[in-house]
């Protein structure tokens, strides 16, 4: 470990614990958490015992500090609607959303690197023009939308895919494309620049002089070399799709936790809906980081100079 | 998590041909101003365009695709599931998609931009603070920042604005922060600092003419999101409350019809993507033209 990971990681913790903080206190941002909590038409009596059993009526940097004991032994309370634990809840729900970002994260990477690389390699061309619109309709299409006209065609009008919910291999195809489409834009773009600035080296036209033919340049040189910018955009991609996964499981009544996040904030079941914001930004923290140490892995100027 | 300031020096020549960092440019941009351009008439004067009241419902015209007449009123793009005008509806909705993104760029890019040129201009702890904070804000997913705030706050137009606006005024803190950076290097401010101007002065006539081409490319793109994300939230039933039209909600019931009536998804998604569409591109083009420095 030398300094600047370190750093980054002390930042990291910070960030976390920024987020408790802020969290904590956007719960009280409405006055009283405990009319959160309660159905609407919830007596004065309801009111002040749930008060006494959360321990809302305690001065409140008391409260911050159990919640944040609390949250260190992992425990997110309790749902109201259940009556479950919230952790058990989530983790009940998390596998259907890492299936469909993985998935969407397929459909990204598979069709936005050849398409990236396309736009570098066939620069000022017809074809370059036709990927560019492509990757902006990608790029400016609401999830919502799409997935809905995906619905419409795939499922309505052709009848060859189910419209919504988990129902095999099938089901994971139409919500992880209308998932992937803005990534997939990320990483065209990404791809393009990238290629687009490798080929600009010198190394190119001499390879090509010692007689490879372009197309070994660009594979065996230009994309290994062009990795780098690609691999670190990953990281911070999957949180994007971790995030849009909110909408799309909306749309096609995917099970995950962007449903239930929808589901719990209907119902006014705040604990959920609070350990899956918390949940969520654990984990683009923890990318972020993540992104940063693969960075600072291949350009070791990054590590020495201890400041990014 | 590189600001300008800080960024390490290439380490290789620079190459011969500069290479358009942004990637493609799209050669004609004023197609996109015209539809951009479009959109804010629309909203502007929608009582005197819209043909019909957007909320006067009609039961016995429910459903009706695109081009009927019922009851001697013309429905050039069909009727919602009550019978009310989709049209009118879509440019009524132009209105609140407009106005809730114009509105929460505003907040954030005045929060941010006080905040970022304060911890330019001050360093020190206020530095600290300052950006410790935007690092903490941009590290929760906004939709998710926005999504607690809602839940706590409730939905609605106002609350909307406010949740959007001070979730993302983070990108604008950063930028005016690394600006104000190296604004404040530069002679003429280190002049004027030497002959006494005070601070008001200094961050109003000297720093913020300076830094406000960076502020407004960002604020530009944030646009572009901040319709998206109005229309997203809208569709999750946490933002624009019925029955104020907002695409997004209109896209949400539209999706309930899909099987027979797809006019009711489709039209509101194709105003959705046109508008996005026109203001990324400008944006792109605006980030090109002032910033030619800016990567990605």
């Amino acid at each position: 470990m030398n300094r600047y990971l370190l750093r980054r990681l002390a930042q990291s913790a910070i960030a976390v614990l920024g987020t408790v903080t802020l969290v904590f206190f956007i719960q009280r941002l409405a006055g009283d958490p405990t009319l959160l909590m309660l159905p609407e038409g919830a007596t004065r009596e309801d009111i002040e015992t749930l008060r006494r059993q959360l321990g809302f009526d305690r001065p409140v940097i008391e409260q911050y500090l159990d919640y944040v004991w609390q949250l260190l032994r992992l425990d997110l309370g309790q749902s109201l609607v259940q009556r479950l634990a919230v952790g058990d809840i989530i983790a009940s729900r998390l596998p259907y959303t890492l299936y469909l970002a993985a998935a969407a994260l397929v459909v990204a990477l598979g069709i936005g690197l050849p398409v990236g690389v396309l736009m570098a390699v066939k620069r000022d061309t017809r074809l370059e023009r036709l990927l560019v619109a492509f990757v902006l309709i990608g790029q400016s299409m609401p999830t919502f939308w799409s997935g809905i006209l995906l619905i419409l065609f795939f499922a309505v009008t052709l009848g060859v895919m189910p419209a919504s919910g988990v129902d095999g291999f099938h089901s994971v195809i139409l919500p992880a494309i209308a998932l992937g489409a803005l990534t997939m834009a990320t990483f065209a773009r990404v791809t393009r620049t990238a290629v687009l600035e490798e080929l600009s080296r010198d190394y190119v036209p001499a390879a090509q002089a010692k007689g490879l033919r372009f197309r070994a340049v660009v594979f065996s040189h230009i994309l290994r070399n062009a990795a780098t910018p690609i691999i670190t955009v990953s990281a911070l991609e999957i949180a994007n799709l971790l995030a849009g996964a909110i909408i799309v499981e909306t749309v096609f009544a995917w099970p995950g936790l962007g449903q239930l996040a929808v589901q719990s904030i209907a119902a006014r079941d705040f604990p959920i809906v609070q350990g899956i914001v918390l949940l969520g930004s654990f984990v683009a923290i923890s990318l972020n980081l993540l992104a940063d140490i693969l960075y600072s892995v291949v350009d070791p100027r990054i590590r020495l100079e201890g400041r990014a | 998590m590189t600001d300008l300031a800080a960024n390490p020096p290439p380490a290789v020549p620079a190459p011969a041909a500069p290479v358009r960092q942004l990637g493609y440019s799209v050669r004609a941009i004023w197609p996109f101003l015209v539809i951009f351009g479009g959109f804010v008439l629309l909203a502007l004067f929608a009582p005197l365009i819209a043909p019909n009241d957007p909320n006067s419902q009609n039961l016995l015209a429910r459903l009706r695709p695109p081009g009927t007449t019922a009851r001697g009123i013309f429905y050039a793009l069909g009727t919602d599931e009550v019978g009310r005008d989709l049209l009118s509806r879509l440019i009524y909705g132009a209105r609140v998609s407009l106005l809730v993104a114009f509105l929460s760029v505003l907040v954030s890019t005045v929060l941010g931009t006080t905040l970022g040129m304060i911890a330019g201009y001050y360093r020190g702890w206020v530095e600290v603070i300052i950006m410790r904070l935007v690092d903490i804000v941009l590290s929760i997913p906004a939709i998710l920042l926005a999504i607690i705030t809602v839940a706590v706050l409730g939905p609605g137009l106002q609350n909307l604005i406010l949740v959007l606006g001070f979730t993302r005024w983070p990108r604008y803190a950063r930028v005016a922060y690394g600006q104000t950076l190296v604004v404040m290097n530069l002679p003429f401010v280190r002049a004027s600092r030497f002959i006494g101007a005070r601070t008001p002065r200094l961050m109003l006539r000297h720093i913020l003419p300076n830094i406000a081409g960076a502020v407004i490319v960002v604020a530009t793109l944030e646009f572009g999101l901040m319709v998206l994300f109005e229309a997203g939230l809208s569709f999750l039933g946490l933002g624009v409350q019925p029955p104020t039209p907002s695409w997004g909600s209109i896209l949400s019931v539209g999706r309930n019809y899909m099987a027979t009536a797809w006019w009711i998804a489709t039209f509101p998604g194709i105003c959705l993507f046109l508008l996005a569409l026109s203001i990324n591109l400008i944006g792109d083009h605006l980030r090109d033209r002032l910033d030619p420095r800016s990567k990605r």
